[in-house]
């Protein structure tokens, strides 16, 4: 390890440096508690084949997924870290890392809200996250009578009724192996990217998502998701099969500035659309981004990608991407069936030593497909926001339609916008617009404000707020309102 | 002496803009629900008093005092200077892209009703009173859910800051060149809207080059700016005879008198 090597451990720790292992020992917090029997709850740091070995045994898993991840690791030893972004990123030890810990027994979690961080809840007051959600969290130990249980039993009763499968990652693994076989790895192959095969390898839980055929889901699958996806682990992975003429619409995430102890995060999202379905996925992504120096924070490193499998198939991506130290992130749609449609609106908000490198790739293969970019950067402090999007079309693509529109602005002098838009199109009619704008926020603008009455910080937000407006609307109404007061909160200080 | 204490007092203001110094020496009175019209040449320093007023972090304040109702504005932010009661209605009012109109306008009430300690206003209450005030300015209903100024032509612009007017109800407004850009009508709205609010005590100073407005305004005083200082002062003869012979021959007379 080198000096700048990265603690993946825990995020909020300092380096470790060269101290005495007594003193270590006693400055670490006493981890064992009651729990006796913690060791098997979790895996010594290390990656190599018989980890992957025990996650599985663990998660007592079919033999077809524990080759399936042996394969993955056996391509990710093979890759390198890849290094196009615009991101500086200190060296990470893999080989450092705990790929396995069962989430946190509630006697290690605090008690009430008293024991948790006062600036923490003084967001959530800010943000005006009901006071029932706040303990869950923040991590708070919460008795299985809590509201939100009963909410999510009415929940589950409505979706089965209507043959919507709607569980964790690993339930479905167990319950509807024969979907996950068919379908996992279809859009992000194993050896799609270093992170993706990472993933692949060692993916820990998350969500699964059948809606089958001709079913409109009966609501947005995200009340629910935002109070139980606790502790997902850093390795998540979703799966979404939408069936010819259904209609999702999935939240992930949520306002709230959530804190976790892996530093490290690589996500895997797969969508797929049949014929005549359309999916809906919204992210809310408000990891802890450090703090005003730069220490600490999130690196959260994701793939996404929605096949638009089937004719006049619609994949919508919207994302608010305000937390995280580092974001590489492209959300994307691989258009294949003919007229099938595909959407990125997105929004990256980077403040202080944040980086954020996004933007979504659409691959046009099939005849009179159309997509839609929307992206709006908005850089503060130190941060550097980078929009990067490929549009591909292929020889096959007839008609194929693009519009993007890419929108930055930039708050203070020390910031940066950077965009890097590709279009690669192998056929002549093809229409790809592109739209670019680069903005401050103007003292004119703000001076106008200010003489109306409303402060620097109010003016700010609110000149943001029209800024993201046009993908604000994509989001779920009722969370509109709450992006507005996430984007407000993250840019604090950035004007006067 | 037994004339009340002004609204705005003003003395010896001097204000630079970058190193130049655009207002020399400026010093008024104006009393509640009294209009002030300033005239003078472009350059001569008529809108720099304004955003000087209203704290313009490009106008610095070199010298000099401004009171509003007693209190020391030089002192204040510009946000609370327009929560002390100061409107200024912009020559090129800006746009905000994306913020509706009407929100915009409740953001700025609900500050001022915060600042003075009040409950926010009621969502539909305020939509009912916006759509009232577009009304009486012969405003469409629709230019509230308009984003502010985007894509609006000049006179709509200008006709946006009568709106806002209208709906903040400042205790002194500074009008600069409010009419430039707006049609008949919309000079008509202006002082329909400016006899209103002034029998309602609000004060007013009015940035104009047109007579017939000017006429229409009934001012108390009309003052020739020249060169960062009052170099006359009058009633609506002076405006007149501004009109009549220009700047160049009204600074030649009055060096000769």
């Amino acid at each position: 390890m080198t000096s700048e090597t990265v603690n993946l451990g825990a995020p909020d720790a300092q380096p470790v440096q060269q101290a005495p292992a007594l003193e270590q020992a006693l400055a670490r917090p006493y981890q064992h508690g009651f729990v006796t029997d913690i060791e098997s709850d979790s895996l010594p740091p290390g990656l190599d084949e018989d980890t992957i070995r025990a996650i599985s045994r663990k998660k007592k898993e079919p033999q077809f997924l524990l080759d399936w991840r042996l394969a993955a690791l056996k391509r990710w030893r093979a890759m390198e870290l890849p290094d196009w972004a615009r991101l500086k990123i200190a060296p990470i030890d893999f080989q450092a890392l705990s790929y396995y810990s069962a989430p946190k027994s509630m006697k290690d979690r605090p008690k009430s809200l008293d024991e948790v961080d006062p600036k923490l809840l003084e967001t959530y007051e800010k943000l005006g996250v009901p006071l029932h959600e706040r303990a869950a969290l923040a991590g708070v130990a919460v008795d299985a009578v809590f509201d939100s249980v009963s909410v999510g039993t009415t929940f589950r009763k409505q979706l089965a009724d209507v043959g919507v499968i709607f569980c964790s990652f690993s339930h479905a693994v167990q319950n509807h192996p024969e979907l996950v076989e068919k379908y996992l790895g279809t859009v992000v192959p194993q050896g799609d990217n270093f992170y993706a095969a990472l993933n692949s390898a060692v993916f820990s839980d998350g969500s699964f998502v059948y809606i089958p055929k001709g079913v409109r889901c009966p609501m947005e699958l995200s009340s629910y998701f935002r109070i139980n996806a606790q502790n997902t682990g850093q390795f998540e992975r979703t799966l979404i099969i939408a069936e010819e003429g259904s209609h999702v619409s999935y939240l992930e995430g949520c306002t709230a500035p959530q804190r976790d102890e892996n530093q490290l995060h690589a996500a895997v999202v797969e969508l797929i659309a049949h014929d005549d379905a359309f999916i809906k996925y919204s992210t809310v992504q408000n990891w802890y981004p450090g703090d005003e120096n730069g220490r600490g924070g999130i690196y959260n490193f994701v793939t996404k990608r929605g096949l638009a499998a089937g004719k006049r198939s619609r994949i919508a991506w919207t994302q608010i991407e305000t937390g995280s130290a580092i974001t590489w992130k492209y959300p994307s749609v691989v258009l294949r069936g003919d007229e099938s449609n595909g959407e990125f609106h997105s929004i990256a908000v980077s403040n202080h030593w944040q980086q954020a490198d996004t933007g979504t790739k659409m691959i046009h293969l099939g005849k009179n497909t159309t997509s839609r970019i929307v992206s709006k950067g908005i850089s503060a402090g130190h941060a550097q926001n980078s929009y990067r999007g490929l549009v591909r079309v292929n020889a096959g693509a007839e008609g194929a339609r693009n519009h993007t529109q890419c929108d930055s602005l930039l708050i203070g002098p020390h910031c940066g916008a950077h965009t890097f838009p590709y279009v690669d199109t192998a056929r002549a009619d093809a229409v790809v617009e592109h739209e670019a704008t680069t903005t401050r926020i103007s003292e004119e603008r703000l001076f106008y404000c200010e003489q109306r009455g409303i402060d620097a910080q109010e003016a700010t937000a609110l000149i943001v707020g029209g800024f993201c407006q046009a993908v604000l609307e994509e989001l779920p109404m009722e969370f509109a309102l709450e992006a507005k007061a996430l984007l407000a909160v993250s840019l604090e200080g950035a004007v006067g | 002496m037994t004339q009340p204490t002004p609204l705005l007092q003003v003395r010896d203001l001097r204000v630079n803009v970058g190193e130049r110094t655009v207002l020399h020496s400026v010093s008024l009175d104006v009393q509640p629900g009294q209009l002030v019209v300033l005239m003078g040449a472009n350059g001569s320093g008529k809108s720099t008093l304004g955003m000087a007023l209203a704290g313009h972090p490009h106008y610095s304040v070199q010298g000099g005092q401004a009171l509003l109702g007693g209190q020391d504005l030089l002192q204040l932010p510009a946000h609370e200077r327009a929560r002390a009661g100061l409107f200024l209605s912009f020559q090129s009012p800006p746009d905000v892209p994306g913020v509706k109109n009407n929100f915009f306008i409740r953001t700025a009430l609900n500050a001022m009703h915060e600042a003075r300690g009040q409950e926010p206003l009621d969502a539909f209450d305020f939509l009912a009173s916006a759509k009232k005030a577009a009304k009486d300015l012969g405003l469409p209903e629709a230019m509230l859910a308009r984003p502010v100024n985007e894509g609006f032509s000049g006179g709509e612009r200008k006709r946006n800051e009568l709106l806002q007017l209208s709906l903040l109800k400042p205790r002194l407004a500074l009008l600069d060149e409010i009419d430039s850009g707006m049609d008949v009508d919309g000079v008509r709205a202006v002082v329909a809207l400016v006899q209103k609010l002034r029998s309602e005590g609000t004060a007013f100073i009015v940035i104009s080059h047109y007579l017939q407005m000017i006429e229409q305004l009934e001012p108390d005083a009309v003052l020739r700016l020249d060169q960062g200082c009052i170099a006359e002062a009058g009633d609506l003869e002076l405006a007149r005879s501004i009109a009549r012979t220009g700047f160049a021959r009204a600074r030649a007379q009055a060096a000769e008198a």
